[in-house]
């Protein structure tokens, strides 16, 4: 197979109005810094317990990431010592300021929406919450916050979202893609509820942590399978909002997919629309095809950026999903980060380029 | 496109077991007595995964009045074999066998399947070859299967569900693709689940039109589970059929698992080639269904995204309903394009189908 022998790179974004980047990994700086934020019952048991969750080891990802800080770019460590992406002047020096982050969407990933105890769990989303808003956002305007829920305890996480609604550094309620139940099962409609109730859009980061095996056959051996798997959660929440029928019963829902890459969206659909009509007698609360749903309640982050070995493939990926649904991510400090000067290898129109790298994420969270 | 087309070769039909009893003459006394006395409760192994009754399962107008649709020869050489003027078509029986947990009971209803598949089918209609059922669950046990038909050269292939109990480039069932590439059998894997998983990383889906779009998901991981864990660096030779896969998902994977491949190849240093191109080399996918965007034009775009002309297979996937009337292939696809998927890509991928037989 050849390549195009000279990848029509995007030019250098020197002149750009501006980036939303929408997923951002803030970190504690040392492991104790979290526990500030947990009532004292909680900060014991963790330091007792430890914060369980459906894999073999404590406080470690379950598949070596091939790179020193559990995945993260060697250059992301912060002089002053501490993990990458815990420093926030140093993320202003590496990430905002040079690129020209207009605003960033934090995805602290917390642990709560995933620990064995439910209890546990909410403390932990909650302590989540207060660490963003007091460590990053008030230091910082340009930076907005996840409300984190624990989605499998849906009467924790509907208190956990009234606690916050109104607070403009929240711009959506976080959960993961990996729940104990396909994410558009009734149990967790409560939760799609209060976002719709308080006009915040669901986003569903990638997730290393899950009840069940990451792949229909069972846990996969290497890092490289289950990075790829992630794609595969996503795919899976879509599926189940989308046949469940989420979107007749809450039709003013915005769904985002954080860090699952896109280049699978428009296969999913075709098969989706196929199946729909297929078994319809199955499905007599899905009123309109399913690909027509996706269209209208669903945005992806473009981070990790698939690379065609034909950069302009991308562009027929870009067009069958829609320009309007894509949101600019970079997923700093990781090893995968996209950098905005380079993340497309093809040029992308200026209003393409205007819309993913910034409007839609303005319209999206409202960012003025 | 409207077949026939000459000498057009199917890789995908279902002839059926009608129920376990046909299955009894092809049984020791040991396991005859069981299935008669001990497992009564086992006579009707249908997979989950594809209700009899399900559209998905057959299309209307092959469904016989009584019985299961595929189950009877006449009929499947008059709507399949003579309808679309077929060569060949590959057998692939979709029997719970496939997915029975015991290992001695799946390796024995495995036995009988193709036994049956032989006598029943094989031995009646010349046109007709067939894929070797095995149980996943003793992969020595599926070897010494694949060696005692091996010297059948009806016996082109040999058939696992897309879902087990492990991703199936595990070196556990190494035995199975050593057998397989010793005597140029591809292994192919259909739709299905032994559902000793859930199919999502988040539990059970609600209904049969989610499993099945999940189905795709399951041909990822096996992809990507063949090319991690070396498989073909341990067995050049093989070649892996995705049966009922779907096609569309595929640029996207190859596209994905390059890119991450050059940051952390490391971790899997025994693959030496750009995934993309080993995918190419080895991998294998029927038409049916191909999940396709809906216009020709885009759709000779997402075969541009594939980069191959030697990957498509031709198959009807009779009886699953998934065409109307004859539009078993999209239309616009090129002539040169519809020779290599009817006839020559099937050939190159199942050599034995170049045998002439006695």
């Amino acid at each position: 197979m050849t390549t195009d022998p000279a990848p029509a790179l995007a030019k250098t974004r020197v002149n750009h109005r501006g980036v939303v980047d929408c997923d951002i990994h803030p970190m504690p700086a040392t492991p104790t810094e979290m526990a500030e934020f947990l009532p004292a019952r909680w900060a014991k048991h963790v330091a007792s317990y430890g914060a369980r969750v459906a894999q073999p080891f404590l406080g470690m990802v379950p598949y070596p990431r091939m790179t020193a800080g559990n995945g993260s770019r060697l250059d992301a460590f912060p002089p002053g010592g501490g993990l990458p992406g815990s420093n926030l002047p140093f993320m202003r020096e590496q990430l905002l300021d040079p690129l020209g982050i207009e605003y960033g969407i934090l995805q602290p990933l917390s642990i709560g929406s995933h620990t064995f105890d439910q209890g546990l769990g909410a403390a932990l989303c909650a302590a989540s919450n207060d660490w963003q808003l007091e460590k990053w956002v008030k230091p910082e305007p340009r930076l907005k916050a996840s409300l984190c829920v624990p989605q499998d305890d849906p009467d924790a996480a509907v208190a956990e979202i009234e606690r916050h609604a109104g607070n403009p550094a929240f711009v959506h309620v976080a959960i993961p893609p990996r729940a104990t139940e396909p994410l558009g099962r009734r149990r967790y409609w409560p939760v799609y509820q209060a976002a719709v109730e308080h006009d915040l859009p669901i986003a569903l980061h990638s997730a290393a942590y899950g009840p069940g095996a990451n792949s229909g056959s069972g846990w996969m051996s290497y890092y490289i399978e289950e990075h790829y798997a992630f794609a595969h959660s996503l795919q899976s929440v879509v599926t189940s909002m989308v046949m469940e029928g989420v979107f007749d019963r809450f039709p003013s829902l915005k769904v985002i997919c954080v860090e699952g890459g896109f280049a699978w969206v428009p296969a999913l659909a075709w098969r989706l629309d196929k199946a729909w009509h297929r078994m319809r007698d199955e499905l007599p609360h899905v009123k309109r095809p399913p690909s027509e749903y996706m269209r209208e309640h669903f945005w992806y982050t473009t981070q990790p950026m698939e690379e065609p070995e034909h950069p302009r493939h991308l562009l027929d990926v870009i067009e069958w999903i829609g320009a309007d649904r894509l949101l600019f991510s970079t997923d700093y400090p990781h090893w995968d980060f996209d950098d905005p000067r380079q993340a497309f290898k093809v040029r992308l129109s200026d209003e393409m380029d205007q819309a993913i790298f910034r409007d839609n994420a303005k319209t999206l969270y409202r960012l003025s | 496109m409207h077949l026939p087309y000459p000498g057009a070769i199917d890789c995908d039909i279902h002839p059926a077991v009608p129920g376990s009893q046909v299955l009894l003459p092809y049984l020791d006394n040991y396991w005859r007595d069981t299935m008669t006395m001990v497992m009564k409760g086992m006579s009707r192994l249908e997979l989950n995964s594809y209700p009899p009754n399900a559209p998905l399962s057959s299309r209307p107008d092959w469904r016989p009045r009584e019985g299961k649709a595929g189950s009877d020869l006449p009929r499947l050489r008059a709507q399949a074999l003579d309808h679309f003027g077929l060569r060949y078509a590959i057998c692939n029986c979709l029997y719970g066998a496939l997915a029975v947990y015991n290992p001695d009971l799946g390796a024995a209803l495995c036995r009988a399947i193709n036994d049956w598949m032989a006598k029943e089918w094989l031995d009646r209609e010349p046109r007709l070859r067939a894929s070797i059922v095995i149980s996943l669950m003793d992969p020595e046990t599926a070897a010494e299967e694949i060696e005692r038909l091996a010297p059948d050269r009806r016996f082109v292939q040999v058939l696992v569900l897309a879902m087990g109990e492990m991703p199936l480039g595990r070196r556990n069932y190494w035995p199975i693709y050593k057998a397989a590439e010793r005597h140029a059998l591809p292994i192919g894997i259909h739709a299905g689940s032994m559902m000793c998983h859930a199919p999502t990383q988040s539990g059970y889906p609600s209904y049969l039109a989610e499993d099945y779009v999940t189905q795709a998901q399951a041909f990822a991981t096996q992809t990507i589970s063949f090319v991690a864990e070396g498989v073909f660096a341990k067995f050049p030779d093989l070649r892996v059929v995705l049966i009922e896969s779907g096609v569309s998902w595929l640029p996207g994977l190859m596209w994905r698992v390059s890119k991450d491949w050059r940051g952390v190849r490391t971790e899997v240093p025994w693959i030496k080639k750009i995934p993309a191109d080993i995918i190419r080399d080895h991998f294998r996918l029927t038409i049916q269904p191909l999940d396709a965007p809906p216009n020709s034009e885009e759709l000779n775009r997402l075969l541009d995204h594939i980069g191959s002309d030697e990957m498509l297979l031709f198959a009807t996937d009779y009886p699953h309903w998934q065409f109307e009337g004859d539009e078993v292939l999209p239309a616009g696809l090129p002539e040169n394009l519809l020779q290599k998927i009817l006839v020559d890509n099937p050939l190159a991928t199942y050599p034995r189908l170049k045998e002439v037989l006695q």
